[in-house]
């Protein structure tokens, strides 16, 4: 069953290179936010409920429901426009994503391991370089804040892989770096936008020897 | 309980800084937090290797940073209050300021002694949100440039450690210990798994390269200390780089004791050179004055990581490579704000005849700008040279030159910026606008340069037998 749900965690992010909208970006992040949880709840042996609802807050709360809605806020606030603007063709993204994809199958092949699940591991990773690309080939700075999101879920599977003797204080810990990151990157993009609108990379650049 | 004393009074200080509004108060509150700073160091100290809080241990390396950062952070302070009185501030955004100085303070400290990677790790993420606050202080769009690529990057490098001690987890799986303290790393690593352990490795060198200010990471600090006003670049370019390098240094510090050793040194080896390559080419052309003092500490850690790397007296000649840069490098960064004053421009091509204006002061450029290429008599001189010693120790003569190559190239880069700043007339310049500057304003510079070459060349020996003590972490 987790298999299911991590083969359709990659293939979302095949969707994710050929998506044009940024709505369809925070919908992919919405159902990655669900299928993480839906793997932890099925990895996670013993649970207990205090375990269980800070995965449903980390999972479900926040991947799911407040950073999505907090970044179509901000889309609607600065009259984003609503395109990614990417700088090389979808097909050509296809493309590399499915190469990411099969890389990292071979990779992880390659690896002699017992204490690792190797379906953990390819999609982790993955969804790891999946972001990576995602940051260097698109225009618009929310969408590297996305790029940023979906590097975020690949570490947070990644964790899982490796998750069940992980002491629970990295666990906070993780939830703080989400907290962290995606608030100030959420913040300073407000602010961003208050001095420019529809804001670009290419704006961002006067910083430079 | 010291430690969480300390936790708990930096916290009521941060939020007493942060809601007060009264000048004398808010002085009050920072004498109250240097004191409790300088409480913590001696009692670390006295403490040597005992475990406080279940999480800290200050060993000695620990203790070094600790103690070099409870020094500078006194000038860093003062400076701070003569940059917000001569910058009009309000008393809100003075407040936001100091706060975001005393936690950013705080959180190194705390992560030197620290004796957990994932520890360290969660102070190093209260760092990158510090840091972002006082990036963020001018409020204008080149702060917002600077403090968006700051938390970027660093948001990512935070995530690629956080990677690789999830790697190191792995790792040390096969051992069958889940207790993931750096005691119980040393005990257990000849049974961990290397090829997580190479990763894990790679991961967290990585990320610890946006604090250390190495190649590939390096960008994220230069913008920062840009942008960032020059007291809280001083910090930057001091306490935060010590950070990075107490984390590269733990982890190498576990490598070492396994085979994967040179195949580690060669890593550190192309990141060390690519940077000192790029701290060549950057100070080569850059007219920017901070940017230079940015840049010139990249090209030192791309040092001190060649020492490192080289092992033998390198590892020795690092450590105190680390300590003197951590005077001498603010003392620059402090000066800074008086050439602001005087010229109201940071680019070389506005500056000039800084004799004139500010004898002081101009003497302190002088002087940082002879400790900060290692040039004899500084302290820097004292360390850099016995890591060209171990290198060719090493047999590392190819690099040697290429190294000596490039530091006569910065020396060059630099030298043509600082002497065109002192002694070179300016093409315009309103005589009657610039403000007369105390010379006192400059002492602490000089103290902390002097301390430098002090320090160098007859060292107590304490300081020489704690950094001896850090070095024997290094198989």
């Amino acid at each position: 069953m987790t298999d299911i749900l991590l083969i359709a965690l990659a293939m979302s992010l095949l969707y994710m290179s050929i998506a044009n909208r940024l709505y369809t970006y925070l919908r992919i992040l919405v159902f990655q936010g669900f299928l993480l949880f839906g793997t932890t709840f099925l990895t996670l042996t013993e649970i207990n409920t205090v375990n269980l609802l800070l995965i449903l807050l980390e999972t479900v709360v926040f991947k799911a429901v407040a950073v999505p809605w907090f970044l179509s806020y901000i889309i609607k606030r600065n009259g984003i426009t609503r395109v990614a603007e990417p700088y090389l063709p979808y097909f050509v993204s296809l493309i590399i994503v499915t190469v990411i994809i099969v890389a990292t199958i071979i990779l992880a092949s390659s690896i002699q391991e017992v204490n690792l699940d190797k379906t953990f591991f390819v999609v982790a990773l993955s969804t790891l370089f999946t972001g990576l690309y995602l940051i260097v080939s698109r225009k618009k700075i929310i969408s590297h804040v996305i790029g940023y999101l979906v590097i975020e879920n690949g570490v947070f599977i990644l964790s899982l892989a490796v998750g069940n003797e992980m002491p629970m204080m990295v666990n906070l810990g993780i939830m703080l770096d989400i907290f962290a990151s995606v608030l100030i990157l959420g913040i300073f993009f407000n602010k961003i936008g208050d001095i420019i609108k529809d804001p670009d990379v290419n704006l961002l650049s006067n910083l430079k020897d | 309980m010291v430690v969480a004393g300390f936790l708990i009074g930096t916290l009521i200080i941060c939020v007493g800084l942060f809601l007060n509004r009264n000048t004398l108060v808010n002085y009050l509150l920072l004498a109250a937090y240097l004191v409790l700073l300088w409480f913590l160091g001696i009692h670390e100290y006295l403490n040597l290797n005992m475990v406080e809080l279940k999480f800290f241990k200050p060993d000695s390396l620990g203790i070094l940073m600790l103690m070099a950062m409870c020094v500078v952070s006194v000038p860093a302070f003062y400076h701070g209050y003569r940059y917000i009185a001569t910058h009009e501030e309000t008393p809100r955004s003075r407040g936001i300021f100091f706060a975001a100085m005393v936690l950013l303070i705080s959180a190194c400290g705390m992560a030197y002694i620290s004796n957990h990677i994932a520890v360290t790790w969660i102070f190093v993420e209260i760092t990158t949100l510090s840091a972002s606050a006082l990036i963020y202080h001018h409020r204008n769009i080149r702060a917002l440039e600077g403090v968006w690529k700051y938390v970027f990057i660093c948001a990512i490098s935070i995530t690629f450690i956080y990677v690789g001690i999830l790697f190191l987890g792995l790792s040390l799986e096969q051992a069958g210990v889940n207790d993931m303290s750096f005691d119980s790393l040393y005990a257990n690593i000849d049974k961990m798994n290397p090829f997580w352990l190479k990763l894990a490795f790679l991961f967290i060198f990585t990320g610890f390269t946006a604090k250390l200010g190495l190649v590939p990471m390096y960008t994220a600090g230069i913008d920062a200390k840009d942008t960032a006003p020059a007291p809280a670049g001083a910090l930057f370019a001091s306490v935060l780089m010590n950070l990075g390098f107490v984390g590269i240094f733990r982890i190498y510090a576990l490598i070492t004791h396994t085979p994967l050793k040179h195949w580690a040194n060669t890593i550190i080896i192309i990141a060390a050179i690519l940077s000192v390559f790029v701290a060549t080419v950057y100070m080569a052309r850059i007219k920017n004055i901070k940017r230079t003092f940015a840049y010139s500490g990249v090209e030192h850690m791309g040092l001190v990581m060649l020492g490192l790397a080289s092992g033998g007296i390198g590892v020795y000649a690092a450590i105190l490579h680390v300590v003197l840069h951590t005077f001498v490098k603010p003392g620059l960064f402090f000066q800074y704000n008086q050439i602001y004053r005087v010229y109201k421009s940071n680019s070389i091509y506005d500056v000039g005849n800084y004799f004139k204006y500010n004898k002081a002061g101009a003497i302190v450029v002088l002087l940082g700008f002879i400790s900060a290429t290692g040039m004899p008599p500084s302290g820097l001189f004292v360390s850099e040279f016995l890591i060209f010693q171990s290198l060719f120790e090493a047999h590392n003569i190819a690099l040697l030159f290429v190294v000596l190559i490039l530091l006569t190239m910065i020396i060059y880069g630099f030298g043509s910026n600082m002497f065109k700043l002192l002694f070179t007339p300016p093409i315009t310049i309103n005589e009657k606008n610039i403000p007369k500057i105390s010379p006192w304003e400059s002492l602490s510079q000089y103290l902390l340069l002097a301390m430098a070459v002090y320090l160098a060349y007859c060292p107590p020996t304490l300081f020489v037998s704690l950094i001896n003590d850090a070095a024997n972490l290094i198989h």
